[in-house]
């Protein structure tokens, strides 16, 4: 057998004096697709800033164990030298630069040169750009994956679906590059979009690239993978061909604990089909990216309406409109009432609330404490957890006293109620957000991507949650990009296509419907199929 | 109709200001020649300096205000070479010289310390500038003449320690200006100055695209990103604001030698104030700076000062006033460029808005 193109032999870290990696090894060789699977905070992030020789990693002592790529021990000390070594890195997060054009992006500090008489004396920082031959490289780059962009159009203005393409298209346009590493790159790709890119990392791989890819998306895995390497709080729990892995196999090795893809307990009462408790009219949102078009659309008590489709097409701005964060007109009744548009403190005062898709940006005031970030809402607007007086002060005592019992009843994983948000991991974050909806003790509830970015078992006890707080009584409108998710818990599903209502879906229906429906298909269409 | 919109919209700043020169020109009631010629003088005077804020903008460093430390490299340099009696054009590019180590020291020292206030940097600098201008006095006041011996009567006070308030550049005034001067009724061109500073000008322009240009350019828009291609960040900054240290020393020698004199402890105060705010003037943003921008905001920041004590005498009846007016017009710009600025981007980002939904 060939020399592997990466081996890592017993790699162990610690961040101050907390071991995160315990003896991890891992062999991937040429041309093969690795999935590396596990849990939030399993260590694949440490696994890949070591690789990469992030600064991370070399600031707070480095690691042990070897690192060997062709069979070489190597040890980066920054993701230049790994840059060199033939290593790329798709990270989870776009590293483009929004002012500066494909190509630029592409050939970011890897530009080609020429040099002129003030290079000669300065050296070869000075030479001069030969933007034509940087463009004729990242054309053939875009070519390669089957992209028709222009190179020289500004990223800033390009879907979010394509960043991942030029992200790779710069990847591949090292001459070098032997090993890709691709760090959750589905994460933000719809359905469709993340098809096509599976598609082309097995392209590449054919080609002779190696691929180490980590994903949250089991099937994907089962999709793509040549080997699977699942880790678990630091230690490597299993690897092998992919034969050798069921889904649910190797969902139970990454938590430990069988998880149960039903997070849905049967009901034990149906919600009565007839009290309209919230009546959309013509909503229109103006949301970037998620406006809504004019929207019809009837909640009745006590049930989980499901809301899906594409992302783009508009799904997300149904909640985000009604809790007036972007303008937004038309008409909303709640119980009867007229819900003011473009005025979130009225609607919270009203009694419905809100766990936001964007769990970091709007969701949560990331440098403060849980207890704060739970009692907030209720806090500033209700009223509650304040000292009697005109003074408004807050009263300490009760708040801490209720964050602990949230955090006990959400089983938030955490040092204690003081700790800082941004320190949490992203599912305990989520939990952070249901809890701080269930202080406010609404009668209606909107949750939008409550598991986008956290592990399975968070996921599973998040799903859990909404469905504890529906027994409850509480109304819940669950928005999701994820459809299993919503046929796992919802009572109907409402599939929203181009900004407005395609149709509503029992969750028992026919996956053709669906797919149907989000395509554009309106609901005689797909019953007469 | 929308393109006029936006063309207004993206040049609010200048144009507003464009509009205030005018009526100041107006109200100044100022003869044409003479205004031509204070125009000319005060151009071939600033814009070096004014360019010199650019490179550091595009690298993310804001404006910088540290370019004080520059200033008084160049002034280091001068009451040096004014000691040893240089003089003629010659006597001015030694100077240069001489200045360059200084400030390539001071603008790495500088860096140094912005790279520890990322994100704060132009605080940083004005903070940075009075510090540097408190250690400055500190040695040409209090250490000149009693730890440091120095005794040339023509630049120190017998009476007491520290170096005279005015100094006379004689040796080197206008050497730079008086090469080649073409007249043009009252007004003399400096035609070497004003080379100087196209030089200065397309060597801006062809830097940026180089790969140091292009390194600085990506840094400027996201540190993060930048060091992950590989980018060494911190090396990067600090070469910016060396490169601008260095600029702003030659710039304010060719400042003072159009001048003539060296107003010891306060030629080099407002450099960095009135520097930053001509280049906003232009339209320039914490962000982006161009060098038409730079040119066009010295011209009408210029021009407003020099119609502006006129124009509030006859507006106010007192030249007291019109003093007055001077400094609150420099404040003042800065404060509603930055406003404008700021209101500016946010209708970009509603007008991208309504294009979503419509």
């Amino acid at each position: 057998m060939s020399v592997p193109v990466l081996e890592m032999k017993q790699i162990s870290k610690s961040f101050y004096g907390t071991q995160v990696l315990k003896n991890v090894s891992l062999t991937l060789g040429r041309g093969e697709i690795h999935c590396l699977v596990g849990e939030n905070g399993a260590g694949k992030s440490t696994l890949m800033n070591i690789l990469f020789g992030m600064p991370v990693i070399t600031n707070t002592g480095g690691y042990e164990g070897t690192v060997l790529i062709n069979g070489e021990s190597v040890a980066f000390d920054s993701p230049r030298a790994a840059i060199e070594a033939g290593i790329g890195m798709v990270h989870q997060e776009f590293m483009l630069l929004p002012g500066f054009s494909v190509t630029e992006n592409v050939k970011l500090n890897r530009e080609l040169t020429r040099p002129n008489p003030f290079s000669m004396i300065f050296g070869k920082k000075l030479e001069t750009l030969n933007r034509r031959q940087m463009a004729k490289d990242t054309r053939s780059a875009l070519d390669r994956l089957g992209m028709t962009i222009d190179e020289w159009v500004p990223v800033a203005g390009l879907p979010v679906g394509y960043l991942q393409f030029v992200e790779i298209a710069r990847e591949i346009d090292k001459e070098n590059l032997q090993l890709l590493v691709l760090d959750e790159p589905t994460a933000v790709l719809t359905e469709s979009e993340a098809e096509q890119f599976l598609g082309v990392i097995q392209r590449l791989a054919q080609s002779g690239i190696s691929i180490l890819f980590i994903t949250h998306r089991l099937d994907e895995v089962m999709a793509v993978a040549d080997r699977i390497t699942i880790l678990k709080d630091g230690e490597l729990v299993s690897s092998g061909p992919k034969e050798d892995f069921t889904i649910t196999q190797i969902a139970e090795l990454m938590v430990g604990r069988r998880i149960d893809t039903e997070a849905r307990k049967k009901r034990t009462t149906r919600p009565k089909d007839e009290e309209v408790v919230l009546e959309v009219r013509d909503l229109r949102v103006n949301m970037p990216g998620e406006a809504l078009r004019g929207i019809d659309l009837d909640v009745f008590r006590g049930e989980i309406l499901g809301i899906g489709g594409l992302a783009g097409h508009g799904k997300v701005g149904l909640a985000n409109g009604i809790m007036g964060l972007y303008p937004s007109q038309g008409k909303v009744l709640y119980e009867g009432q007229e819900v003011p548009l473009n005025d979130t403190q009225a609607v919270l005062k009203l009694g419905l609330a809100f766990v936001s898709e964007d769990r970091r940006g709007v969701g949560l005031v990331l440098e403060d404490t849980i207890a704060n970030n739970i009692v907030l809402t209720s806090m500033q607007s209700q009223d509650k957890f304040l000292k009697p007086g005109l003074l408004k002060l807050k009263d300490e005592k009760r708040i801490i006293n209720h964050a602990l019992e949230s955090i006990d009843k959400f089983d938030i994983r955490c040092t204690g109620p003081e700790q800082i948000v941004r320190r949490l991991s992203g599912g305990n974050q989520q939990k952070v957000c249901l809890a701080r909806a269930f202080t406010q003790e609404p009668k209606l509830l909107f949750v939008s991507e409550p598991t986008r970015g956290i592990d399975v078992g968070a996921k599973s006890r998040v799903l859990e949650l909404i469905v504890e707080l529906n027994e409850m009584g509480v109304t819940v409108v669950f928005t999701s990009s994820e459809l299993a998710e919503l046929r796992s818990i919802a009572d109907r599903i409402a599939i929203i296509y181009e900004g407005r209502l395609a149709g509503i879906l029992p969750p028992d229906a026919p996956d053709v419907q669906y797919g149907l429906l989000m395509a554009g298909k309106s609901l005689e269409e797909v019953g007469s199929r | 109709m929308t393109q006029v919109k936006r063309l207004i919209s993206r040049n609010a700043v200048p144009l507003l200001f464009g509009i205030v020169c005018l009526l100041g020109v107006y109200f100044a009631k100022m003869p044409g020649q003479f205004l031509l010629m204070e125009i000319v003088k005060r151009m071939a005077r600033n814009s070096f300096l004014v360019l010199s804020l650019i490179i550091p903008v595009a690298a993310g460093m804001g404006l910088n205000f540290g370019i004080v430390l520059g200033a008084l490299a160049g002034q280091i340099a001068l009451i040096l070479s004014t000691h040893w009696e240089w003089s003629g054009i010659g006597g001015l590019v030694l100077t240069a010289l001489l200045a360059t180590p200084l400030a390539v020291l001071f603008g790495f020292l500088a860096g140094m310390l912005l790279n520890k206030a990322k994100g704060r940097e132009m605080i940083t600098g004005m903070v940075m500038g009075f510090f540097a201008n408190g250690l400055y006095q500190f040695v040409f006041l209090f250490l000149v003449g009693t730890l440091i011996p120095f005794d040339n009567p023509r630049l120190r006070i017998s009476t007491s320690p520290g170096l005279r308030n005015t100094i006379d550049l004689g040796r080197i005034k206008g050497t730079l200006d008086g090469i080649w001067e073409v007249r043009y009724g009252f007004t003399k061109f400096p035609m070497v100055t004003f080379l100087v500073i196209a030089v200065l000008a397309l060597a801006i322009w062809a830097f940026f695209r180089t790969k140091l240009g292009q390194e600085f350019r990506a840094i400027g828009q996201d540190r993060h990103i930048a060091g992950v291609a590989g980018i060494s960040v911190d090396r990067n900054r600090i070469l910016a604001i060396i490169i601008s240290t260095v600029l702003a020393a030659w710039g304010q020698l060719i400042f003072l030698q159009n001048i003539g004199t060296l107003n010891t402890y306060n030629s080099h105060e407002q450099v960095g104030t009135f520097a930053i705010a001509a280049l906003l003037i232009g339209g320039a943003t914490v962000t982006k700076a161009t060098i038409g921008q730079a040119l066009m905001g010295t011209f009408l920041f210029h021009l407003l000062f020099a119609v502006s004590p006129k124009a509030g005498q006859t507006i106010f009846g007192s030249a007291q006033v019109g003093e007055y007016f001077r400094v609150f017009v420099a404040y003042g710009i800065i404060a509603i460029s930055l406003a404008l600025h700021a209101w500016q981007s946010r209708s970009a980002a509603k007008a991208k808005l309504e294009e979503e939904t419509a």
